[in-house]
């Protein structure tokens, strides 16, 4: 590797600092776990082919063969084909579009809400922060589950609504984490500096701050997209999802397990390929948190 | 403590309140009814229908009423099962559900305490690997992948277990199993962590310097310390598989209250709805609140600042 900061978690705020910076450090401990570096690549394999992959098939996602039906692996069909005889890999890789394009939009929301909450209660402090927290106590204590099984019964289970629900349930955990390093970062002396030369609490907040937290948020961030693909996965099992034509690895599980008795092969690969997603995922966030140094969250 | 324990019991009636009022309203301004079906009810039908639930009744004044007979502990009657209530429905259910959740938290500490303590103790060898990658299978492998794995591998083709039922010993073995190891993960995650930080405390260090043995280190000095991060997962947990068994409920075919929640929503069947959200949440909260208490008697610090 060159002497130049190429780590995927190197921020714009951090890299200048060429050489021994906290990113490098990172990214050198990132490096030898290998069960992290063995989680990014999956993920890199399973994203590019995902988006990549059905270009260069044979098979269109919607194209029946109702002659073949449902067939196990074969060389014209590796994976099989379902009970229309619609080829498994195509619709696998077109799946996991749906299911990781959720998983990061998703996510995106609840960080997006989490931190700036976060940030403003903890930098606010006294009496604002203490109703900011206590209302995500609250909201914490909430059947949230609950809520979003009957926002998708009632308002047609369409897919920006699931990812709005789902990003509004996880940024809880994400805001109490920001809030936390918030207020160990603000009784330090930079900020002090900065807050005498004038700087308004927006600028303090998102150019001093922030980018001093983004390892916490990173790791965490690492951590809540699988659990936004479970909960989204868990819907579509449930049959409140992604709905046909569309579909996404949940919506596959779900057809699967229906058919296992005859096909078993139509739960193996969807359920193998979500499980080994969200394993790279975990194991990922895990080598982050640890490359990161990141001991704030407990779970 | 009292003080610790009163605000937070205010808290939970203040999200139960706020609970009730969200489900009512998001209820009222859906599209669809309990008596939109394919069939058309004439008009008058539909007015009957309405005059007799009290739908016809201006919206403040069928909340007032909905609140003011849940005060008295009446969930109303049924919209889509005519001649039964709400109380009837979710007494009916509510046992199964409930001890599929209890047995399955039984299953997920008798596996996840033991792993966990046995992998912190065995620190770095090959005890360690292999619990603590079970702790990473069972995070990432989904009930919904799991359950139906296991009913095709030991159910279908073996027949050690039935697929699907509820009323035998044998039949609620797998839907427990299934739903009790996705928790055991976690469990076995945090008891390892907590038990490595005590164990890496100067008090046990005295305590084996004075001859302790190894398993009394391990239960008298660690455990209470060690088992505090997994009490307060012991709340989200009870949560989680209380709405786990949603899933789980579905695989196994099971009469519990999570697929009659899922069914009644899509019949728009309101009262149902509204009762069985509100179970939902004040089991959960009360179990929340337990493990709050639970761990603030364990944990000083929490317990002396409150």
């Amino acid at each position: 590797m060159s002497a130049s900061v190429t780590s995927p978690v190197a921020s714009p705020a951090a890299a200048p600092e060429e050489g021994s910076s906290l990113w490098h450090d990172a990214w050198l401990r990132l490096r030898k776990n290998r069960l992290a570096v063995f989680g990014a690549a999956t993920l890199i394999i399973v994203a590019l082919a995902c988006f990549v992959g059905p270009f260069f098939s044979p098979y269109g996602y919607e194209e029946q063969n109702l002659d073949l039906g449902a067939a196990g692996p074969s060389a014209a069909h590796w994976l099989g084909t379902d009970t229309l005889g619609r080829d498994l890999l195509v619709r696998l890789l077109y799946g996991g579009r749906v299911s990781l394009g959720v998983g990061l939009a998703a996510t995106f929301v609840a960080l997006t809400i989490g931190v700036v909450y976060g940030a403003i209660a903890g930098y606010s402090g006294g009496k604002r922060d203490a109703v900011m927290m206590r209302v995500v106590d609250i909201m914490y204590s909430l059947p949230f589950t609950i809520f979003v099984i009957l926002l998708m019964v009632f308002f047609g289970r369409n897919i920006i609504l699931l990812f709005v629900a789902i990003g509004a349930v996880e940024w809880l955990t994400m805001a109490r984490i920001v809030r936390g390093q918030v207020m160990a970062v603000k009784r330090m002396e930079f900020i002090e500096a900065a807050r005498s030369l004038g700087f308004g609490r927006r600028r303090i907040i998102f150019r001093h701050i922030l980018p001093n937290i983004l390892g916490p948020i990173i790791v965490y961030t690492t951590l809540t997209i699988p659990g936004v693909m479970l909960l989204e996965a868990f819907l579509s099992f449930l049959g409140l999802g992604v709905q046909p034509p569309m579909s996404s690895w949940g919506v596959l599980i779900k057809d699967g397990a229906e058919k296992m008795e005859e096909f078993p092969w139509l739960l193996i690969f969807p359920g193998t390929v979500f499980s080994l997603t969200l394993f790279s995922l975990n194991f990922l966030g895990d080598g982050l948190r640890d490359a990161l140094d990141v001991r704030a969250s407990k779970d | 403590m009292l003080r610790f324990f009163a605000s937070r019991l205010l808290q939970s009636l203040l999200a139960l309140i706020i609970i009730i009022t969200a489900t009512f309203f998001m209820l009222r301004f859906v599209p669809g009814g309990p008596f939109t079906t394919e069939k058309a009810v004439t008009p008058e039908i539909l007015r009957n229908l309405e005059a007799h639930y009290g739908l016809d009744q201006p919206l403040w004044k069928q909340y007032l009423d909905y609140l003011g007979s849940l005060a008295r502990g009446d969930f109303g009657p049924s919209f889509k099962y005519p001649n039964r209530t709400v109380n009837e429905i979710l007494a009916d259910k509510l046992p199964v559900s409930l001890e599929l959740g209890v047995l399955s938290l039984l299953v997920a500490l008798l596996i996840g305490l033991p792993l966990g303590i046995l992998a912190a103790v065995r620190r770095n060898t090959w005890v360690d690997y292999v619990a603590s990658s079970f702790g990473m299978v069972g995070i990432s492998i989904p009930t919904f992948v799991v359950g139906p794995l296991l009913v095709l591998a030991l159910a279908i083709h073996l027949g050690w277990f039935n697929a699907s039922g509820w009323y035998s010993p044998i039949a609620r073995m797998l839907p427990c199993l299934v739903l009790g190891i996705a928790y055991a993960a976690p469990i076995s995650r945090l008891t390892r962590g907590g038990m490595l930080e005590v164990l890496s405390q100067d008090f046990i260090r005295t305590a084996r310097a004075k001859g302790a043995s190894e398993l009394r280190v391990v239960m008298r000095h660690s455990l209470k310390g060690g088992l505090l991060p997994v009490v307060s997962f012991l709340g989200p947990a009870i949560a989680g598989i209380l709405t786990g068994s949603f899933v789980i409920e579905t695989i196994f075919q099971i009469p519990g209250i999570g697929r009659e929640f899922v069914n009644s929503a899509f019949n728009r069947d309101y009262t149902l709805v509204l009762g069985t959200v509100i179970l939902y949440a004040v089991l959960i909260m009360a179990l929340n609140l337990a493990a709050d208490v639970v761990q603030a008697w364990m944990n000083p610090k929490v317990r002396l600042e409150a």
